[in-house]
């Protein structure tokens, strides 16, 4: 059966789409993603610290947003049958029934058809490729292939959610130095520790819906490992910027403060025994037994690096932004 | 009577009234476009149009 024919009605619950209000419809693009997307593409136009009419940065801003908005959109229509499953996604609007699967990849299309040509016209087609590459990304490459295939899902598919940085320095520049490819680089390295410590703890739900997560494919032991080696490749990567004269005192303190904090949570995850006990490579209960402490324990400790890597990017992103607004200069360590 | 007597009666209510806020969600909108639109072409002219040559 097609993906398309295996959604449509029949799994999908009764019609209320007539009652759905404008909020439901906002709810398609995703507003919590959105704001970090806003956040870290502003960040990338205000660091590159070019002049820009004000108002063309917040076009150029909002284009990014409804981008973004247009390609959740087109995620929560194709991933309505794995949202169903899932207890974190299933009061979605599509798979709770209030707004239709076609009604939402609708939406999709065409925002992402008005931001793109917006921002081209607006500001720059530069700006403009790199906001359709990243939609296409997320909705087409990320979505409808590398998020039932592989166990590298989130890790090459976290190069959409990367990109507002360099789509932001973009419109603002017309170009993409590497200074714009590192703040992309932090959020890419990001992605893997951040997402796999939520899959930890909803392994079960994962392994339900048939996404073949880390923890699911390759079990909670190897998820742990793979944790903290994102993690200590990811430190050293957010500290760079304070080489190359992006990043200066207030994030460095920033980026080596909050990386130590980082390392100690991957490190507690790393020796905990979070995802264990639903894992199903444990097969003899009886030689590895997961007591109910350090079922909890573990729990905590995913919990605690999945909430302080959200904390950390913003933290990070807060302060480029802040030393770009104050004009803080940089360290230039390199020169 | 404005009441609604029965079920079906609530529930067209609550559908006219979910459709009306759809409407205008999306008249704001359309308006908001045109006014960025509108905004845009006014800064990206600049002064040129006073001095074209």
């Amino acid at each position: 059966m097609s993906k398309i024919a295996a959604m449509t009605p029949d799994t999908v619950q009764p019609d209320t789409t007539e009652t759905a209000s404008w909020k439901d419809y906002f709810q398609l693009m995703k507003p919590r993603v959105m704001s970090l997307v806003v956040f870290t593409g502003l960040t990338g136009l205000l660091a590159a610290r070019a002049p820009i009419h004000p108002v063309l940065g917040a076009i150029a801003v909002l284009c990014i947003a409804v981008g973004a908005g247009a390609s959740g959109a087109l995620n929560m229509w194709y991933d309505a049958d794995i949202d169903q499953q899932m207890r974190r996604t299933r009061g979605r609007p599509v798979p709770a029934g209030k707004v239709k699967g076609e009604e939402a990849a609708s939406l999709g299309v065409v925002l992402s058809i008005l931001s793109v040509m917006f921002l081209g016209f607006a500001i720059n087609w530069f700006a403009a490729g790199l906001l359709a590459f990243t939609i296409v990304f997320y909705a087409v490459v990320y979505t409808m292939w590398l998020k039932r295939w592989t166990a590298q899902n989130i890790v090459i598919g976290g190069l959409a959610g990367a990109l507002p940085p360099a789509i932001g320095w973009a419109a603002a520049t017309g170009h993409a130095p590497l200074n714009a490819w590192l703040m992309v680089a932090i959020i890419f390295f990001w992605t893997p520790p951040h997402f796999w410590a939520l899959s930890l703890y909803v392994t079960t739900d994962y392994a339900k819906a048939g996404v073949p997560m880390l923890p699911v494919v390759k079990g909670a032991k190897e998820t742990r490992k793979q944790i903290l080696l994102y993690s200590l490749l990811l430190i050293p990567i957010c500290l760079s910027p304070v080489l190359t004269g992006l990043g200066g005192p207030i994030y460095l303190a920033v980026a080596a403060l909050g990386g130590a904090v980082f390392l100690i949570l991957a490190w507690r995850v790393f020796a905990s025994k979070a995802g264990d006990a639903a894992d199903p490579r444990v097969a003899d209960r009886a030689l590895y037994e997961v007591t109910e402490d350090e079922k909890a324990a573990g729990s905590t400790a995913a919990r605690n690096l999945f909430a302080f890597s959200i904390l950390y990017l913003f933290a990070l992103f807060a302060a480029l932004l802040g030393e770009a607004v104050a004009n803080v200069h940089a360290l230039e360590l390199l020169k | 009577m404005n009441q609604p007597v029965n079920k079906d009666d609530a529930a067209q209510l609550a559908a006219k009234k979910a459709r009306s806020g759809r409407n205008v969600a999306l008249a704001l909108g359309l308006v908001a476009f045109v006014v960025l639109v509108f905004v845009v072409t006014l800064v990206r002219l600049g002064g040129n149009v006073a001095h074209p040559h």
